[in-house]
């Protein structure tokens, strides 16, 4: 059991927590808090990955951002407090058998099949630090990144326009 | 030196669990936080990936799946807000109508 094992068996076990209490909780702020965890437990493992400007931002995106948007809905709605759940009686038990299913037929193919092969060696120093990626970003990946300021500009448009009241609404 | 297909198990069992989010809750909040999750998965499937052949690509690739998730979980709440405005309830089960 090396040091690594271990440290991946720790993160994956609180990963996997999380996801499952986003799942379960009864309150959707409980939720949107296991997912905050999850992200950063995620954004841990970019870490272990040689990603840190990755892991960088998914905690400054996912975490810091977009869980606080979704933070500041739900209380906008007062969705906290769910109604009684009247759902198709056989829908939560097929759903979770489906499920089930794919994740053994993953499984399956991952340690039996030999789906995937390879070693993850220790992280490197400079693989992919804000540097690196800079480079890689500007010169490679300039006219997607340069859409995406458009994709960007797009939804905050659509956001602004959909949620404007009518003229006459009170 | 880890398997690489431990991390891909964890993402397959990650994204099996936002794919049951969308299943079975009706709560689209929690709904559209489970796509979330099932982008984070493949998110982790590309870092991998990257580590794996030393290519920056898929990290680059990470960043721009960050940003366009982000696009749409604004665009997503807004519609979420709008619908709410107009029928008082977030329940999906009775978001059948198409007229608004």
């Amino acid at each position: 059991m090396t040091v690594d094992l271990i440290l991946f068996l720790i993160l994956a076990l609180v990963a996997v927590a999380t996801a499952l209490g986003m799942l379960f909780s009864r309150s959707a702020v409980y939720s949107a808090l296991f997912l905050v965890l999850n992200f950063a437990t995620v954004a841990v493992f970019y870490l272990l990955l040689s990603a840190p400007f990755i892991a960088l931002t998914q905690v400054t995106v996912y975490a810091g951002a977009i869980m606080v948007l979704f933070l500041f809905v739900i209380m906008l709605l007062g969705a906290e407090q769910l109604p009684p759940a009247k759902v198709l009686p056989w829908q939560r038990l097929l759903a979770i058998v489906l499920a089930l299913i794919l994740v053994v037929e993953a499984g399956y193919l991952l340690f039996f099949r030999g789906a995937a092969t390879g070693q993850i060696g220790e992280p490197l120093a400079t693989f992919a630090g804000p540097r690196q990626i800079g480079l890689e970003l500007f010169n490679q990946y300039l006219l997607p990144f340069e859409v995406t300021s458009i994709l960007l500009l797009v939804a905050m448009i659509g956001a602004i326009v959909l949620t404007k009241k009518e003229k006459g609404e009170s | 030196m880890l398997p690489l297909t431990y991390y891909l198990a964890l993402s397959a069992i990650l994204f099996t669990i936002g794919a049951l989010g969308v299943l079975i809750r009706r709560n689209p909040l929690i709904i559209f936080m489970s796509v979330e999750l099932m982008l984070n998965a493949a998110n982790l499937v590309f870092v991998v990936f990257a580590r794996v052949y030393e290519a920056l690509s898929g990290q680059i690739f990470v960043f721009f799946v960050m940003t366009v998730a982000a696009a749409e979980v604004a665009v997503g709440l807004a519609l979420i807000v709008v619908i709410f405005r107009t029928k008082h309830s977030i329940d999906v089960d009775q978001m059948s109508n198409l007229k608004g």
